[in-house]
């Protein structure tokens, strides 16, 4: 095999092992809920983040009420801020607003989701259930990808290169 | 030409606007150099006795002190287990920047003061610094014990109830997110602030070792 022909099918293996893990999206009426992603935690840590970006594609507004998952005690919704060098955390009372035709991140240094009470650590490469509840499109069961404490973004372009 | 200044005289105009920009310029210098004030540009008693002396204790048992940790720069963040973004995302960098400094990067430590003695024991602490896959010197204390490195680092950290309507309930802490550079002397060199580029934090890393 020559080498473009090796890279190029070399790419098209990777596509098609990552094609799955590219399709980590959950839809729910007129809300896809995009590669939700969690950090690994440690033996002993009983708290953990997640994230996921939520597009809503319809013309009414919704938002994200609360969550709930097997592994955690509680699931709060939370935002967190800088102020002149302070990590200041609070949760998010009212829920997180998915404005129609618009796409809401929950990423590190932002809005993200809590675990509380882990009754298990999140172990790097597993899934974690979760069900997400929102105002119009009710309840969506998703899966967290547990990344590497490390990332600080979804890591799924990575995984075509494995 | 006509003045199209009718109010006031073309001088007047002129001086006007020469007080304006010199306002400016002087306030504004003023604020780049407040803000960007280097640790070495204080004076050198500040620098001395920033960070103290403090006493506090690592994953197995063993005391960790500004003493023992003499003689080797060292990387010092504080934060807490819990901490959902601002810590991982800190030391995770450390572990990435020390990386990239290839053999030099043992040259420094890097160390974690967990701030929340309520949540955080020593075997939890060591258990999460491992997650970062290179040696982190993981330390708590007695409340007094931080309170004193707190104020040795002028750190501010607050408990914060989770939910505002129960006081007594569960809590947060926010808590400064800057990671200070410290020399083998015990000297504070320089500081990373949390949202400081990865180059920028590079630099000062390259230049705490030497």
């Amino acid at each position: 095999m020559n080498r473009p022909n090796f890279i190029r099918t070399t790419l098209l293996i990777a596509a098609t092992i990552a094609a799955p893990l590219l399709a980590h999206s959950f839809k729910a009426g007129a809300l896809t809920i995009t590669h939700p992603w969690a950090r690994e935690t440690a033996q002993g840590q009983v708290v953990g983040g997640g994230f996921m970006e939520i597009r809503n594609g319809g013309k009414a507004d919704d938002r994200l009420i609360s969550a709930s998952a097997p592994v955690a005690a509680e699931v709060q919704l939370h935002t967190m801020t800088m102020d002149n060098g302070v990590m200041r955390m609070r949760q998010v009372k009212d829920g997180i607003a998915i404005p129609a035709g618009q796409t809401v991140t929950l990423k590190p240094g932002g809005l993200h989701i809590m675990f509380m009470g882990l009754k298990a650590p999140l172990a790097k490469g597993t899934t974690i259930p979760a069900t997400l509840r929102f105002q119009r499109a009710g309840a969506v069961k998703v899966r967290f990808a547990v990344q590497a404490v490390a990332t600080a973004a979804p890591q799924e372009m990575h995984h075509a290169r494995h | 030409m006509p003045d199209t200044e009718p109010t006031a005289p073309r001088g007047l105009v002129s001086l006007r606007a020469f007080l304006r920009i010199a306002v400016f310029l002087v306030g504004g210098m003023g604020l780049i150099a407040w803000l960007g004030k280097s640790p070495l540009d204080r004076p050198a008693s500040v620098a001395a006795s920033f960070g103290g002396t403090f006493d506090l204790t690592a994953p197995n048992g063993s005391t960790v002190s500004d003493k023992t940790l003499a003689g080797k720069p060292y990387a010092i963040f504080f934060g807490f287990t819990r901490c959902p973004d601002v810590c991982p995302t800190n030391l995770a960098r450390m572990a990435r920047l020390r990386q990239k400094l290839g053999a030099d990067g043992m040259k420094f430590a890097i160390v974690f003061v967990s701030v929340d003695p309520g949540h955080d024991t020593r075997e939890g602490i060591g258990k999460y610094v491992e997650l970062f896959n290179t040696p982190i010197i993981g330390l708590t204390g007695t409340p007094e014990q931080l309170a004193r490195i707190q104020k040795g680092f002028g750190v501010y950290v607050k408990r914060v109830p989770l939910d505002a309507a129960k006081p007594e309930g569960d809590y947060t802490i926010d808590h400064t997110a800057a990671t200070y550079l410290m020399t083998a002397d015990g000297k504070l060199q320089s500081i990373i602030a949390h949202e400081e580029a990865d180059e920028m934090a590079l630099a000062k890393l390259k230049r705490l070792i030497g």
